[in-house]
């Protein structure tokens, strides 16, 4: 099976927000948030995408 | 020599004339360099004599000759898999692809516009030999006008309105006009978007071409079309800035968001204007009464 669009990872300033196989990134600020999904984006070559203001998940298109 | 010297370099000169005439390379189009022409100019060539044989062997009852054409068919349908191959395989390495529908679009170009050389040979042959070189001329001048006329597909301004419009973001949520197009999250990457990004609504004229502008193949070549124009702000590795277009669900209205490098609204209204509508995509539901 192809997959078209996979989730690579989450970050989360609350983790009890994320669960399941995605690897999940902890921040304590927003701030962190915002830059490990930055970089994480550049690194997966994906799309940061929010979900709220809490949660960033990587997505592959 | 023979009397059917003169009526066959006419034919196989107009037929390859008309290939030359039919194999303009603009902005947008392939073929773009000197050996991509010489395939298709010698093709052009080939089918030119093809079609200008058929006349005199007609005449010397030899018909079995007619045969021939069947054997060019299969060749010209193999020029079609030979440029879609192409197509297809550069199109992985564009920054903002063509598309399918567009390569497909372009294929089957490639492939008509020698079975037109075929008919233009046979046509001026036919009447060089059955009238006189004048009527043969008659015949050149229709043929390159029908080419002309039939042959130049409508462009996206016929059936839509372009009006330049504003982007927003609501939370995440990157709009043009009232059109979702995707979800940003990065605050860096949302002021890029302001910043270098640039949106279009395309409003439909009328309800045939809601389903026409809907096709994902069309709105690929508009992407691809602007892009190759206007230059792309954007890089592998960074799948976030992709210019998109996506559809009113309402009223068939399409929003279209694009990154140009080159900052002119009005150099973009053009383009998109000037977008061919392909072949493919084409619909007519209101022709069901």
């Amino acid at each position: 099976m192809k997959m078209e669009k996979a989730i690579l990872a989450a970050v989360t300033t609350k983790t009890d927000k994320v669960a399941g196989s995605a690897a999940v990134f902890t921040c304590e600020t927003k701030e962190e948030m915002e830059a490990v999904a930055a970089n994480l984006e550049a690194i997966l070559d994906g799309i940061a995408h929010a979900l709220s203001d809490h949660l960033y998940i990587i997505v592959k298109h | 020599m023979n009397e059917y010297t003169y009526p066959i370099l006419f034919g196989i000169i107009v037929g390859t004339a008309i290939r030359v005439y039919m194999l303009r390379t603009d902005y947008r189009q392939y073929p773009t360099y000197l050996h991509g022409k010489i395939i298709h100019l010698s093709l052009g060539f080939i089918a030119a004599a093809l079609g200008t044989i058929a006349i005199p062997s007609i005449m010397e009852k030899e018909f079995t000759a007619v045969t021939f054409l069947t054997l060019a068919a299969s060749q010209f349908r193999e020029v079609r898999n030979m440029e879609r191959n192409t197509l297809a395989e550069m199109d992985s390495y564009e920054l903002v692809p063509r598309g399918n529908t567009y390569i497909e679009g372009i294929a089957v170009a490639f492939e008509s516009r020698n079975y037109l050389v075929i008919f233009t040979s046979f046509v001026v042959t036919l009447a060089y030999l059955a009238l006189n070189i004048w009527g043969a001329l008659v015949a050149t001048v229709l043929c390159f006008i029908g080419c002309k006329v039939w042959m130049s597909g409508s462009k996206l301004s016929d059936i839509v309105t372009i009006e330049h419009s504003t982007l927003s973001f609501e939370g995440a949520g990157l709009y043009v006009d009232n059109i979702y197009i995707m979800n940003i999250g990065l605050p860096e990457r949302q002021e890029e978007i302001l910043k270098y990004g640039m949106g279009f609504i395309l409003t439909p004229k009328s309800f045939s071409v809601r389903s026409t502008i809907a096709n994902l193949g069309q709105r690929q070549a508009i992407l691809h079309d602007v892009s190759v124009s206007l230059g792309v702000f954007r890089d592998s590795g960074t799948p976030a800035l992709v210019p998109l277009i996506k559809r009113d669900l309402n009223d068939g209205r399409i929003g279209v968001f694009i990154l140009p490098q080159l900052q002119d609204p009005g150099r973009a209204k053009e383009i998109i204007s000037a977008v061919p509508v392909l072949e493919n995509a084409i619909q007519m539901p209101s022709k069901k009464n």
